[in-house]
């Protein structure tokens, strides 16, 4: 069985940089194996499948991406490919959705007490709207404040949301790149509002850097 | 006239491009070693990697040709994919472009392709120009988002144009029939590449060793006049020299070359105007040292249906 997922996993990551032709910068760091958490802009299924295909494959398997309970836990195959391939956090994005006594903070702090690093978008959904990126929810800041020695590393991933928008089945053969920035943490008493504005300047920095003008 | 035989045609002119890249492979070590010094230099590596990719491009249309018709449509096939691909990445579009970019990558490209294999000279030539550019706003209107709709129309229809209907000229020389030149159309294909490509590098080395002044500063900086000068007239020359494997005269093949190398020349600074302003300097990263493969084709894209044209209209009946 693990060997057919760790198949599955090569199959997805190989299918996904074949159609994207995804070129990985590492602009602001390099692929070290410290333990991060990998920020990144929404707008695409691919989004996960692509940060994790250009990861080299010993910090892969100590990625996990997070994803919302409520599209992941339908269906078997769904719950399957979250749960065996992708070793998926699954957090309840609805109010009143999560079981009693357990927050959604509290299984990402979990996961990255285990020692994992983690892949999460703070847009919260995909961005299909003309905003070139959404504002934050609040969930980055929480982990960056409760566990302040992991890197939080931005993460631009350029045309992935023309190669296969939201609702989309056939994939756009569109060239893809995926920009690594500069790792930031929390700076001590930093207001909320204050670090979610500079993560998310960050991305946009990011994105200035990727785009052509 | 003296008479060579097919088979003779190709073993000279395999020694005469491996004579040429040895060469170059040569004097681009040489360099290294002394002018560089085994340092790294910008120029003299770029060059080397050139190079490099000159010997897997002319081995991998080598082979296609080998292979015959089937060979050589299925490589223009897919460098007309990748080059759609390169120029869909850049252009503006929007989610309502999803399913007009999708059948033209899945449809349309392998379809004019097909239609060079059939031979089917009618529907070959207005495929595009009149279906594609009826059908595809047909697919953007159906998603109902009207923003930028004329520029996003217009944007895909160039596109195909340029990547696929131009490119698939190269293969359907193939489909022409020259009396007198019968089994021998494979020629009229290296013919082409060749003179084209051979023009690009010259321009490039005229440029680098004896550029002054620029032709086009706003759009290609690098371009000089003592460049396309000298380059067009020894592409020019070789393209004279090479009319023994063509149904040219000499002076017809000088003067044949003379037109696709000026073509070629505005197709690369057309090329290089979207480039420019994009904002990106290479249109991929596929070929190392040259970007993408439509850096490497834009002088035959605008070349080649001209080349045919004119070959259709005065060598076939």
């Amino acid at each position: 069985m693990v060997f057919l997922n760790d198949a599955i996993a090569t199959g997805i990551t190989m299918f996904t940089r074949l159609v994207t032709g995804a070129q990985a910068r590492w602009i602001g760091c390099g692929p070290q194996a410290k333990q991060r958490v990998y920020f990144g802009n929404h707008s695409s299924h691919a989004d996960f499948a692509l940060i994790w295909a250009s990861l080299p494959s010993d910090l892969r398997v100590r990625t996990r991406p997070v994803a919302g309970a409520d599209y992941w836990g339908k269906g078997r195959i769904r719950k399957y490919l979250i749960n065996e391939v992708l070793r998926g956090v699954l957090v309840e994005r609805r109010p009143g959705g999560a079981p009693a006594g357990e927050s959604a903070l509290d299984i990402l702090l979990a996961a990255l007490d285990a020692g994992d690093s983690l892949i999460i978008f703070p847009e919260g959904t995909r961005n299909t709207t003309d905003e070139i990126l959404l504002p934050f929810k609040s969930g980055l800041y929480n982990l960056a404040n409760q566990r302040p020695e992991v890197e939080l590393v931005p993460v631009w991933l350029e045309n992935l949301g023309r190669v296969l928008p939201k609702g989309e089945i056939v994939p756009l053969p569109l060239l893809c790149s995926i920009n690594f920035g500069t790792p930031m943490r929390v700076n001590g008493e930093e207001p909320k509002a204050v670090f979610l504005d500079r993560a998310r300047q960050a991305l946009l920095d990011l994105a200035k850097f990727a785009r052509p003008a | 006239m003296f008479h060579v035989s097919p088979r003779e045609h190709t073993f000279l002119l395999l020694a005469g491009v491996i004579g040429i890249l040895s060469l170059a492979s040569v004097v681009g070590f040489a360099l290294k070693f002394t002018v560089a010094r085994g340092e790294p230099h910008s120029t003299i590596d770029n060059l080397n990697s050139r190079v490099k990719a000159w010997w897997w491009m002319a081995a991998v249309i080598g082979l296609a040709l080998g292979a015959g018709k089937e060979g050589v449509i299925a490589l223009f096939a897919f460098a007309s994919f990748v080059a759609l691909r390169e120029y869909a990445t850049i252009a503006p579009g929007r989610r309502g472009d999803h399913w007009s970019l999708v059948s033209s990558f899945f449809i349309v490209v392998p379809f004019q392709y097909f239609l060079v294999w059939l031979e089917w000279y009618g529907l070959f030539s207005i495929f595009i120009p009149v279906y594609a550019f009826l059908v595809m706003p047909m697919l953007t209107v159906a998603s109902a988002d009207t923003r930028n709709f004329m520029q996003r129309a217009a944007t895909l229809q160039w596109g195909l144009m340029i990547t696929t209907f131009c490119l698939s000229h190269v293969p359907a020389l193939l489909t022409l029939d020259i009396p007198g030149y019968e089994g021998r159309n494979a020629f009229l294909i290296v013919y082409l590449v060749l003179v084209v490509q051979l023009s690009d590098v010259f321009q490039y080395v005229w440029g680098k060793l004896f550029g002054k002044r620029k032709v086009a500063p706003h759009v290609s900086p690098s371009k000089t006049v003592e460049g396309l000068v000298g380059g067009v007239a020894s592409a020019v020359v070789a393209g004279a020299c090479l009319w023994w494997i063509t149904p040219f005269t000499p002076a017809q093949s000088a003067l044949i070359a003379l037109v696709i190398t000026i073509l070629g020349f505005f197709g690369g600074l057309v090329m290089s105007a979207i480039k420019r302003d994009r904002g990106v300097k290479d249109w991929g990263t596929l070929i190392e040292g040259h970007g993408g493969v439509l850096d490497r084709l834009d002088s035959v894209c605008f070349s080649a249906p001209i080349f045919f044209h004119v070959v259709r209209y005065w060598w076939t009946p």
